[in-house]
Parts: C-alpha cells; sequence; structure tokens
C-alpha cells in the first residue's frame, strides 16, 4: 500500500536556536523506519520523470523500491551505479529544481522526499558496511584530472571504473575543493567528504595535493609526462567583487576567504587551530545564492548578534535553495530584499563601520529572465555593520588559462567546450564544472564530470584502434 | 611532506632553511614565493623564494620568527618535515634589460632582494645594493650579496656598524651624485617600500616592491590578497608579488597588514606560555 500522505516524512533538525550556535550538522537524517515510511510515498511511475530531472541519472524509482522493502544496502548500490558521491548529493542537490520537480506526487502534495531518501541511503551504507576494494582490470592508459571538486572526483571515479590510471592534481593541502573549503560543516560534515574521497581513491585513483596546475605544472607538461587524456576541474576560485568605494577596508571578506577560513582551516575552532577569523557583532553578506546563505549561517554561528543578507532583487528571485533560505531565517537571519550596497564606510583607522544602501524596485525581465532590479531615488541609507561578505558570485580562475596556449576560453572566464563532450579546443583536453560555467551547483559539476569521462574513454578507444 | 635539508641560524630571529621540494624547484623563478603550512591545524602562510637549486631539486627560504607559524617553523631542524609546500606562486620578476639597478632589502628583504641582484648580475647588469637592519647584529646575507652586486651598501638605525642611517638616506646621496639607475627594486618593510618609492618618483627612476600581504590560498581564490595599485584592485597572489612602487596605495597596505595584529598577539602568546610553562620546567 502506498503512503499516501500529502506532506513529506519531516526530518528531524537542530533546534535552531542552538545549532545557530554549532557546527554540527542541522539536519539529523532519516530513522530507518522514517525512509521506509517516505519510500511509501513512491508511485514507481512507469516513465520515472523524476529520471529526467537528474543530471546524473540515478535510478531514483528502483532504489526508493529497495528502501520501501528495506532493503537499504541494495539501494546504495543501486544509486551507485550512476551517483559516486551520494551522501553528498542527498544533502546538497537543490532537488526542488532536479528530481523531486517532476515528482507525480508534488502535483498534489509534496514531491517524494528523493534527496532524503539518497542521503538515508548513503548514511545507512556508510554506518553498517566497509566499502570494498573493488578488483579493476588496468588498461595502462594514464589520465590526469585537475582539481579534486565534485566534478574531478566524479571524472576520476569513473575513468578508474573502467581501468584508467587516474591521477588528481589538487592545489590545496586537503582534496574535496568546494566541498571542503565552500560548503560549512552544518550542511555537509567534512569527515563525510573525506570518506567519499576514500571510497574514490579505493578505486586506485591517486590525488596529489599542493599541486597548482598553471604553476607548479603546466598542461603541456602533463601530456610530456605521458597522460594521454586530461580533464580540467578547476572550478570557479575567483571572487567577484562589486567595484564600490571601501571594499578594500578591513572587515570586508569575500565568501571565499570567509568560507575557506572557516570550513577548510577550521577558524571556528581558534585558537586550537592557527588561523583567524574576524566576525564584527553586525555583519552584512551581500548576495542572495547559498554561498551567501552559508557564510550568513556561519557569521551567526561565530557569535555576531545581528546578521543580515543584502539580496537586490526580492525573495522570489533569490537563488539559493528553498531549504537553505528556511534554514537562514529560522536561525535568525534579516533578509533585506531589494536592497543594494552603493559604499561601505570606514573608521579613521581603516574598518569597516558601516554599508550605505539604496532602495530597489523591480523593473522589466532581463536577460537572465528576472526582473531587473533599478535603484529607487533618494532612498539612501546606511546599515551599522563592521563586517561585509561579499557573495555575488565567483568566476574561473584563470591559473591555467594564462599558462595552456590554445585553451579557448569565453570572455568572462570560463573555457568553452563542446557542451556534448566537453572536449575543449586542445585535443585530449576536456573539461568540466564552474570552470566551464561559473559557479553553479554540485550536481552539474558532477553530470559534467560523468559526460566528460565517457568522452575520454570514447577519445582514447577511438585513439589506440 | 617536504623534508629540511639544511638549516642555518642568521641572526638571532632570522634563519634559512633549504628544502627538498624538486617540484618547486624546477620552475621557481625570483620573485615567486610559496605557501607553507608547518602541520596540522597550522595556518597557511606565503613566504618568498630565497634561492633555489633546479638540479639538486631544493629551494631556500629565509624567515623572521614574527608570529606563531614562523617560529614553529623556526624550532624544525635538519631532517624534520614540513606538512605543505606549495609552489612556485606569483609572477617572476621582470627584469630583462635593465642595465644598472638598485637593489634595497631592508631587514629580512633583503633575503627576497638577494635572488633579484643575483639575477640582474647574472644578466651583467651593473647592480647597486643598498641593505639597512636595525644594528649590526641583525645583519645578513653580508657575504652573499657582495658577490651579486658592484657595490654593497649597508647601513644600521643605530649606526652599530659604523654607517647610521636608513637606506633612503644612501640611495639619495647616490642619486644626488649623479647615479643613474633604469631600475630601483626595494623590499622590506611596507614603510620602507613606501619612502623609497617617493624618494625616486620625482627622479622617474621605475620603482619595483615586492607586496606580502595576508594571504589564504596563494591562487587568486580568496581575495584576501587586495592591492589597490594604480586605482585598480590587484590580487598580490597572481597579478604580483611585484608591483610598480609609483603606484601601489602603501596607507592602504599599511593599513590592511594590521587586520589580524590582535589575534596574533593572542596565538602567540598562548604558543610561548605553553612552550616557556610550568609544564616544561
Amino acid at each position: 500500500m502506498p503512503n499516501m500522505s500529502l506532506k513529506k516524512v519531516q526530518m528531524p533538525e537542530q533546534d535552531p536556536n542552538v545549532r545557530n550556535k554549532n557546527f554540527k550538522e542541522v539536519a539529523l537524517g532519516y530513522t530507518e523506519e522514517m525512509a521506509v515510511e517516505e519510500a511509501k510515498r513512491c508511485l514507481n511511475c512507469k516513465n520515472r520523470p523524476c529520471v529526467s530531472g537528474c543530471p546524473v541519472n540515478v535510478k531514483i524509482p528502483e532504489f526508493i523500491s529497495l528502501i520501501a522493502e528495506g532493503r537499504f544496502e541494495e539501494a546504495y548500490l543501486k544509486i551507485k551505479e550512476t551517483n559516486n558521491l551520494p551522501a553528498i548529493c542527498g544533502r546538497v542537490c537543490p532537488q526542488e529544481n532536479q528530481c523531486e520537480k517532476y515528482c507525480v506526487r508534488g502535483k498534489k502534495g509534496e514531491p517524494v522526499g528523493i534527496g532524503r531518501l539518497e542521503r538515508f541511503a548513503a548514511d545507512w551504507y556508510m554506518a553498517h558496511r566497509e566499502p570494498e576494494t573493488p578488483e579493476i582490470p588496468k588498461n595502462n592508459k594514464k589520465v590526469a584530472v585537475i582539481g579534486s571538486g565534485p566534478a574531478g572526483l566524479t571524472c576520476a571515479a569513473d575513468l578508474a571504473k573502467m581501468g584508467y590510471s587516474v591521477t588528481i592534481f589538487e592545489a590545496f593541502h586537503t582534496p574535496g575543493g568546494v566541498l571542503m573549503y565552500g560548503i560549512p560543516e552544518f550542511r555537509l560534515p567534512k569527515d563525510l567528504v573525506q570518506r567519499e574521497i576514500d571510497i574514490v581513491k579505493k578505486l586506485g585513483v591517486e590525488i596529489k595535493t599542493n599541486m597548482v596546475v598553471g604553476k607548479s605544472v603546466t598542461i603541456d607538461e602533463l601530456m610530456e609526462e605521458g597522460y594521454e587524456a586530461i580533464f580540467i576541474g578547476s572550478g570557479a576560485g575567483l571572487p567577484n567583487f562589486m567595484g564600490i568605494p571601501g571594499e578594500n577596508l578591513n572587515g570586508v571578506y569575500s565568501a571565499n576567504e570567509f568560507l575557506t577560513r572557516i570550513n577548510l582551516m577550521k577558524a571556528y575552532l581558534y585558537p586550537e587551530v592557527d588561523t583567524p577569523i574576524k566576525v564584527g557583532r553586525n555583519v552584512a553578506v551581500v548576495g542572495g545564492g547559498n554561498v551567501a546563505m552559508d557564510a550568513a549561517r556561519s557569521a551567526k554561528r561565530l557569535g555576531a548578534e545581528n546578521v543580515y543578507i543584502v539580496y537586490r532583487r526580492s525573495e522570489a528571485e533569490m537563488p539559493a535553495r528553498l531549504e537553505e533560505i528556511h534554514h537562514a531565517k529560522d536561525e535568525g537571519i534579516i533578509f533585506k530584499f531589494l536592497t543594494n550596497p552603493v559604499r561601505i564606510l570606514g573608521t579613521d583607522d581603516g574598518w569597516v563601520k558601516g554599508m550605505e544602501c539604496i532602495e530597489m524596485e523591480l523593473g522589466e525581465p532581463d536577460k537572465s529572465g528576472r526582473r531587473r532590479p533599478i535603484p529607487k531615488k533618494g532612498s539612501e541609507h546606511v546599515i551599522d555593520v563592521d563586517t561585509v561578505i561579499i557573495a555575488i558570485g565567483q568566476s574561473p580562475n584563470p591559473l591555467i588559462k594564462s599558462t595552456t596556449p590554445g585553451l579557448k576560453t569565453h570572455e568572462w572566464g570560463g573555457i568553452v567546450v563542446d557542451e556534448e563532450t566537453g572536449a575543449t579546443s586542445i585535443p585530449g583536453v576536456f573539461a568540466g564544472g564552474d570552470a566551464v560555467t561559473g559557479a553553479a551547483t554540485v550536481i552539474l559539476a558532477m553530470g559534467a564530470g560523468k559526460k566528460a569521462a565517457a568522452a575520454i574513454d570514447r577519445y582514447l578507444k577511438s585513439k589506440s584502434a | 611532506m617536504f623534508k629540511i635539508l639544511e638549516k642555518r641560524v642568521l641572526n638571532p630571529d632570522v634563519k634559512l632553511m633549504v628544502v627538498d621540494a624538486p617540484v618547486v624547484a624546477k620552475k621557481a623563478e625570483p620573485g615567486q614565493f610559496i605557501i607553507l603550512r608547518v602541520r596540522e591545524g597550522g595556518e597557511r602562510i606565503p613566504l618568498t623564494i630565497a634561492d633555489y637549486d633546479r638540479n639538486k631539486g631544493t629551494v631556500t627560504i629565509i624567515f623572521q620568527e614574527v608570529g606563531k607559524t614562523t617560529k614553529l617553523l623556526g624550532s624544525l631542524n635538519e631532517g624534520d618535515y614540513i606538512l605543505d609546500f606549495v609552489g612556485p606562486l606569483g609572477q617572476p620578476s621582470h627584469l630583462e634589460n635593465v642595465k644598472r639597478a638598485a637593489v634595497i632589502g631592508g631587514g629580512l628583504g633583503t633575503a627576497i632582494a638577494y635572488p633579484q641582484a643575483k639575477k640582474l648580475h647574472s644578466m651583467g647588469a651593473y647592480v647597486d645594493a643598498i641593505t639597512g637592519f636595525r644594528n649590526k647584529d641583525l645583519i645578513i646575507l653580508e657575504d652573499e650579496m657582495k658577490k651579486v652586486c658592484n657595490r654593497l651598501f649597508i647601513t644600521t638605525d643605530d649606526g652599530s656598524n659604523g654607517n647610521k642611517g636608513f637606506v633612503t638616506d644612501v640611495l639619495k646621496k647616490l642619486l644626488d651624485e649623479g647615479t643613474q639607475y633604469d631600475l630601483v627594486i626595494a623590499i622590506g618593510p611596507l614603510v620602507m617600500m613606501k619612502a623609497v618609492s617617493n624618494l625616486t618618483r620625482p627622479y622617474g627612476i621605475k620603482t619595483i616592491v615586492s607586496m606580502n600581504p595576508i594571504m589564504v590560498d596563494g591562487t587568486g581564490m580568496c581575495g584576501g590578497c587586495r592591492v589597490t595599485v594604480g586605482g585598480e584592485v590587484k590580487f598580490a597572489c597572481v597579478d604580483g608579488p611585484d608591483f610598480d612602487g609609483h603606484l601601489v596605495d602603501f596607507d592602504e597596505a599599511i593599513r590592511r597588514q594590521a587586520m589580524y595584529k590582535k589575534e596574533e598577539r593572542q596565538s602567540l602568546e598562548a604558543h610561548e606560555c605553553k612552550l616557556g610553562g610550568i609544564g616544561n620546567a
């Protein structure tokens, strides 16, 4: 009997007033009983609309049926057939815009909690089973992957499963890319990311840290070293600033710096660790995406009294995941919509003391399809803040582009690729994820890594044929 | 893990280490830097590459023990390991077509100025080196510097080496005497680089300074190392660390460098307390 409840089984969460003071995970996950109950809401549709909404084509109705039957290990293995990082995707995918958007149950009531079930299966497996080291026959072909974020890890794992000898080159001292430096512990625990990376390593993937491709070694040199194909998944690691006066005052951070200090360098444990962070009493985060939510919620956890999200459009246009906006509101983050900073004010000795903003109204839709914000004359006002975090997006990092002659990029920095294969302008060099699209989501990066892995396999087979 | 092959104490605060880092050594050029992390839980800090040997695969760093991380690093010995050591980062210095140069080092900045002087000298340029220290006990790299320049002038703030004054006093005297330079390289504390830049501006001599702002990743990702140069915002880690001294907003840079003063002091005090505390008595 399907469970015909219109609502998802609720997932237990830490109390908002407790969790906004710690970095432990907010959502606690389903119990076995909750998972089975939610899985029974799936109607197992023949045409599987949910799968078409998934960038890596997880076999959704199949794995959910297995959960409904209490076959949790098999459910996990079913997901793993197409998704190398389920514990991560179950937590950070924007399901409401992907699989769950197309769920038939969502037409009347809430869609099936696909993300929550995916997370459950992954967590259950990690808690109950030791990941195995699979026997994979090697084909003695070397492939280099640049960047160990979601795109790189996915591409590397898929290629390793096909028998390639894969080496990942990571610039930081810890692999994981944005999963490690960008997404906070309370949304994506780092030991979990580490375990997913360990599973990828068990496939035989080697990860070389402290290697900045473009500086320590170039793409051309990797080719000379015998890598027959290269995948660039170097992400969007170049922070955008607004170009307004006062952006270089002390107390103004890019979201990248703020989150890297916290997530990768663990500055919230300072002085137990050596990397400090400054969070004032009143913090403004400029932007409306997931990164802005992450920065605001982190600032609150570090003790800020008032944390504002300053966003130039209205709530309806916010690009952040719904769940994260709700979480932020519950935790006491103050939203200032239709507000845009015009300059940051400083003290005589160079510290932030306020941010002057102007009110906006929405005009006609622009190129992005969203209504364009227009400043309201005479509405200037000052918000009393001592810290400003700029979270208005990142662009692809130019290091590789600047040291790889012949690699075509768009004017805004993204690498030009063939959409179907990820092939760049250089034969044998593929790219995907934020390095190609600009800042997007974990799952889109994984989808691109997957596509490129298949294309690299075809490329190398045709080369040797 | 990166092994320390050699360690030398250059003065009570300044140490030199030769580190086994073939990947960095293979590509290093004067003006570039590395980022290191001494141990788990440690900061990532940038240090300029003082020298390198491509054949041996080694990189030399010279650092002053000022904060917790540099003190920890200084406590390591030959045979010990540095946890992370990544590079070479930043742009190499542009030293082509220079015929006469003044290379100026203030304190520890001398260690950073040394590879530049060495490179200029090897390219056949006439090099005057001017180095300045607080007192004669702090003088470093005197012999090394002598080998790579035509004239070496060493000043001390207190005159304890018989040549009281600042590096700017020497440079001003040389310029007033009519010495011609097509390049001045000034490396040291921000106030010193500012003073040198202000001095050379009216003479119209191209002046390069090396910025060492707060930095996390060193690859252009965090934006923490922003420096305003000629009204434009640059990232020292990828656009620099060398910049035109006549265009750098030094006052802003001085303010930004003070950002973590309080935390740095706390961290150091906590560290020294542990080192010299009752537990160790």
